[in-house]
């Protein structure tokens, strides 16, 4: 069989994180009652004026910049036309002429442990549609126009991917790059990042490109993976049984695993696109693109090599918590106040990960301040609490936020540092152990566990294990 | 009439319009549309060399909104719009999703 080369490219819709809609000063919040976020500008009522939202075409540029684009500086809104119940002007309001941001692209790590650059062509603003919901007791369906109006960017990429690993690395890079700047969640499972995949496929070492189809409605990135793999292998089957691959737009059905075409001739596309009138044209000046500019956070990349090299933590803890932008704060915030990044480091990945994942909260919902996670780190480091005493108390500090120093005082968990109490404790033990006390002379090292432990539980748990040990050591 | 609108065409522009017409209708929409592309392509007879296209007819830019929730509960007012309503919902023809 010939050797066959996939091209990928990817359309993907970024819901921005606005309070408001793009047009209007509706709520974009989620979960309101159906049509409770809705104005005659979202519901496009004849005579309503939309007007835009200075946020969008911010959190725009701030993507266009942090993804190496050209911002177009004077740049304008089209109107897209079609019909469907969801859209309730019978146009999206979008950029084809004049898109925000153009010629663009960003590195992937390959699978071979080398770099590429997928090019981005453009990025371009525009509205969402109003959501369709099937009638179960009637022949019908629903509209709620909730979601129309919330603020949209689509960035298209170029044909630059060649593989499923390739276009996961793509999407997570972007995802990375619009949560840090806090532009958006980000969510595939939540809508909030949708991907559409442009596939075709090509024999390899040829030039030309294959005729590409467009598969919709992919809500993960296993979806995604599913999908790529298995238009990749429909196509090729078109082709070796000397079929034609027909340009079309499919969804993908990811519980059974395949996809069937979307539309007939019947919805011909043709959008008959035309410059929106309503709208006046965006002109973004040196003065404001510089302030834009000045206000782009540390991103993934550099904070990767900065953890390394100024805080030296290991390579894949800082890939851990760098991950999320919100982990990255606590972590530098708190190792600002405590100066031990490792320590810190260390509590963010196992015993917080741990409650994470217990607990199902996201590194957004985190609610504890790095004030609090110092405190503790600082009563575990100079042995004020023992560490299953810290553990608990951080379970705390997790779940409550609450002040580690004055949970332990009021709680009376302080390790006893008075050398005097915890000596009778021990003498105590010694007196009521007497077998395990000549077992430990005769050389059996267990014996000396079994003693620290029946110390620890006559301290109720407030000793220092290592300084008890060394006590016991010396008056054994 | 200098333009003719061709049955294909009038077929197609009626997919994109949701639009069935009748044989007869049909009939007429090509002649209206002809006529509408002939006094369109007086505009042609103007020369445009050099000139920027026009997007909007007004010589401002820049009309924003600060990103504030100003709109309230607007259920009733839009729901009042509706052809038929169910619960919160605008009733239309079932759609595959």
């Amino acid at each position: 069989m010939k050797q066959y080369e996939t091209v990928i490219g990817l359309e993907v819709h970024v819901e921005l994180a606005t309070k408001t809609k793009i047009f209007c000063s509706c709520p974009t919040e989620f979960g309101g009652a159906p049509n409770s976020h809705t104005c005659p500008v979202c519901t496009g009522m004849p005579g309503s004026l939309p007007v835009l939202n200075k946020k969008v075409v911010e959190y725009a540029v701030a993507v266009g910049l942090a993804t190496n684009c050209h911002i177009t500086r004077n740049c304008k809104f089209d109107r897209k036309n079609y019909f469907y119940p969801d859209n309730p002007q019978n146009y999206q309001i979008s950029q084809l002429y004049y898109p925000i941001c153009r010629d663009g692209g960003i590195g992937i790590s390959t699978e071979d442990g080398g770099t590429k650059t997928i090019r981005i062509h453009e990025i371009h603003m525009e509205e969402d549609a109003g959501k369709l919901v099937h009638d179960e007791w009637g022949e019908n369906s629903l509209i709620d126009f909730n979601r129309s109006g919330v603020p949209l960017i689509e960035i298209v990429s170029e044909p630059d991917m060649r593989s499923a690993d390739e276009v996961i690395a793509y999407l997570d890079k972007l995802r990375l790059i619009i949560q840090y700047l806090g532009a958006s969640d980000c969510k595939l499972q939540e809508g909030s990042m949708r991907a559409d995949v442009n596939l075709s496929v090509r024999e390899a070492g040829t030039e030309e490109f294959g005729t590409r189809t467009e598969m919709k409605n992919l809500n993960s990135f296993k979806a995604i993976t599913r999908a790529v793999e298995a238009e990749r292998e429909r196509q090729i089957d078109i082709i070796e049984s000397g079929g034609k691959v027909v340009q079309e737009t499919r969804r993908w059905d990811d519980n059974k695993e395949y996809s069937y075409a979307m539309r007939s001739k019947e919805d011909a596309q043709d959008y008959r696109y035309f410059p929106e009138p309503d709208l006046a044209p965006v002109v973004i000046s040196d003065e404001w693109l510089a302030k834009i500019k000045a206000a782009q956070p540390e991103f993934r990349d550099e904070k990767l090599k900065r953890y390394k090299e100024e805080y030296k933590i290991p390579e894949y803890d800082a890939q851990i918590i760098t991950e999320d932008k919100h982990l990255a704060d606590i972590f530098e915030e708190t190792t600002a106040i405590c100066n031990n990044p490792k320590k810190v480091s260390n509590w963010l990945m196992v015993e917080t990960m741990r409650l994470m994942k217990e607990s199902g909260i996201e590194p957004g919902g985190l609610k504890f301040s790095p004030e609090n996670l110092a405190k503790l780190i600082d009563l575990a480091e100079t042995r004020k609490i023992n560490s299953q005493t810290a553990k608990e108390v951080f379970e705390k500090v997790f779940y409550d936020n609450i002040d580690p120093v004055k949970y332990v005082k009021e709680n009376g968990l302080e390790t006893v540092s008075d050398n005097g109490a915890l000596r009778e404790t021990i003498k105590k033990v010694i007196e009521a152990n007497p077998q395990p006390v000549e077992d430990y002379h005769n050389g059996k090292k267990k014996a000396l566990g079994f003693l620290t432990g029946q110390i620890m539980k006559e301290m109720k748990g407030k000793a220092d294990p290592a300084m008890a040990n060394e006590i016991l050591k010396e008056l054994l | 009439m200098a333009n003719i609108i061709s049955d294909e065409t009038i077929e197609y522009v009626g997919i994109l319009a949701k639009l069935e017409l009748s044989s007869d209708e049909k009939e007429q929409a090509k002649k209206d549309m002809g006529r509408m592309l002939d006094y369109i392509d007086k505009l042609n007879e103007l020369d445009t060399d050099g000139v920027e296209p026009m997007s909007h007819i007004f010589p401002v830019n820049n009309v924003f909104r600060e990103d504030e929730v100003q709109n309230g509960d607007g259920r009733e007012i839009t729901l009042a719009n509706a052809p038929e309503r169910k619960e919160d919902g605008f009733v239309v023809p079932k759609t595959i999703v």
